[in-house]
């Protein structure tokens, strides 16, 4: 069960104001899509609950906890690009996770203990259909591709919270219908609660159960710095949660 | 007729065109060397081919009268052997503190600037203060060519490990890495190929810190070769000597790119 909590939360970054007075309440398993012009702190809030930014007042709870001031493993991230590490071979990216997880001292797991983690890692592979690509490296993939296997690392470790920053942006229209299938499929499999960022207005309808519209309610045409965006849109979806 | 940007030769006329630097610069030696031994038999500036051929096949293939060693395979070994220790040390002191300080913001800021300072001392200028500190010996000249190299190399690997793109950090932490973890899993293995990359660019400035100390104060080694003979004007040494450095240096960096596109096939060639 993952609940997160928001109140009155500020974000500034010396004079400039680039969150005010955001509130939300996000229970568990949702789906949740975020959209907004560039600059309204969409991806500021992303960083927020990554744990790369810390809010300058308010509170901001996960589990009635605050939030931790670095990244962690119970929130994945996937990048519109560069989040996949070029020196290992596909598999040896998603077994990342899981060595970095059981093996703490050195890193890499050995016998027995690797094998079990290949064989999920392989599963996983299969189910985003990349399994024949496992010996290949990150370069060699094409950029959908490269997405997939991003989302797969993340997940893996199955983290309560997956943070997507306009994980499809770069991609080609036509593959993007078997990516929102993939990270559907991946978000009722794990049953953790997703945040996405995009700039796709019909993407976050279809995806999400929960949409956010960020906006600036007030502008100060002498100071554009002076007032932050807030949530103005707040509509629960139908989504697609099964089970 | 197509413009100079988009004419390009064949493979066979690639390689003729690469050798004709060589062979134009062979055949202006051969003309003159020709023409001032026919003023002057005596002449030792610029020798004939037999004279090098003789001289050096004595320096290789007879003992020495005095030593009993074979002295080109002597001077070599030598020099080999300093030039390799001097850049394993620099490359381990390059690696492993260039690492922390791109990796530790607190290393960063505390001896970032004093790596800088130190990589600006000129190396040779300071000779005087290791001979001094340290002896003649074979350690002088083992740290003067680690005092040239190690400071370059630990601020490229320390810029290199900078350069490593955030999301990447990032996404190890998401992974559950601690430090520790993301340093041998993440960062090092990036930064082996880089290291290579640095190593290669230092080879020139190795062999020149090395030339210098033998110069000073040694009794075998290439550059103590050539500067012990040149009171001779013996240039029938000095040039085949200066070749074979040359050789030898272009074979280091051959072997370290082989090395580098064979046990890295991920990293692109720089």
């Amino acid at each position: 069960m993952t609940q997160i909590t928001v109140k009155h939360l500020w974000k500034e970054f010396g004079n400039q104001v680039v969150l005010e007075n955001v509130n939300l309440h996000v229970g568990d398993h949702e789906f949740v899509t975020i959209v907004g012009a560039s600059g309204c702190g969409k991806t500021t809030f992303l960083k927020m609950l990554l744990g790369i930014e810390s809010p300058s007042r308010g509170t901001f709870l996960i589990d009635g906890e605050p939030l931790p001031s670095e990244p962690g493993p119970d929130r994945g991230i996937v990048f519109q690009r560069y989040s996949l590490f070029p020196h290992l071979t596909v598999i040896k990216n998603l077994l990342l996770g899981l060595e970095l997880r059981d093996a703490r001292a050195v890193g890499r797991l050995f016998g027995m203990a690797r094998r079990r983690a290949l064989d999920k890692a392989h599963e996983l592979l299969d189910a985003i259909g990349l399994g024949g690509a496992a010996d290949k490296y990150p370069a060699q993939l094409s950029g959908g591709m490269q997405q997939r296997l991003s989302i797969a690392q993340s997940v893996i470790c199955e983290p309560k919270i997956l943070l997507l920053d306009e994980p499809f942006g770069a991609l080609d229209p036509g593959i993007t219908a078997d990516m929102h299938a993939l990270i559907l499929k991946l978000w009722n499999m794990n049953k953790m609660t997703i945040f996405m960022v995009t700039h796709d207005l019909q993407e976050s309808f279809a995806l999400g159960t929960r949409l956010l519209v960020f906006d600036k309610t007030r502008v100060d045409p002498q100071a554009p710095e002076a007032f932050g965006a807030t949530i103005t849109f707040n509509i629960p979806l139908k989504g697609h949660r099964s089970g | 007729m197509r413009r100079l940007i988009n004419q390009r030769p064949g493979r066979g006329a690639a390689v003729a065109l690469s050798m004709l630097p060589f062979i134009l610069i062979v055949c202006v030696y051969l003309y003159y060397s020709h023409a001032r031994l026919v003023d002057n038999p005596g002449d030792k500036l610029l020798p004939a081919p037999s004279t090098i051929a003789s001289t050096m096949h004595e320096y290789a293939f007879e003992e020495d009268e005095r030593t009993g060693d074979y002295l080109f395979w002597t001077d070599t070994w030598a020099s080999l052997k300093r030039l390799a220790t001097g850049l394993l040390v620099s490359a381990v002191i390059g690696l492993s503190v260039g690492l922390a300080i791109g990796v530790l913001p607190y290393l960063r800021v505390t001896i970032a600037p004093f790596v800088a300072a130190l990589s600006l001392i000129p190396p040779l200028a300071i000779l005087p203060i290791l001979f001094i500190a340290v002896g003649l010996g074979e350690l002088a000249k083992v740290t003067l060519i680690i005092i040239g190299v190690a400071p370059l190399i630990v601020r490229d690997l320390a810029m290199r490990t900078a350069e490593l793109p955030s999301e990447q950090i990032i996404k190890a932490q998401t992974l559950g890495a601690s430090t520790w973890q993301l340093v041998i899993r993440v960062v090092l293995p990036q930064m082996w190929p880089r290291l290579i990359d640095a190593l290669r660019l230092s080879l020139g400035s190795a062999w020149l810190f090395l030339i210098a100390a033998e110069a000073i104060a040694s009794t075998e080694g290439l550059g103590y070769r050539i500067f012990l003979v040149r009171r001779y004007l013996a240039m029938d040494v000095i040039l085949p000597y200066v070749a074979w450095i040359t050789l030898l240096s272009f074979t280091m960096d051959w072997l370290l790119r082989v090395l580098r596109s064979k046990a890295f096939p991920w990293a692109a060639p720089q």
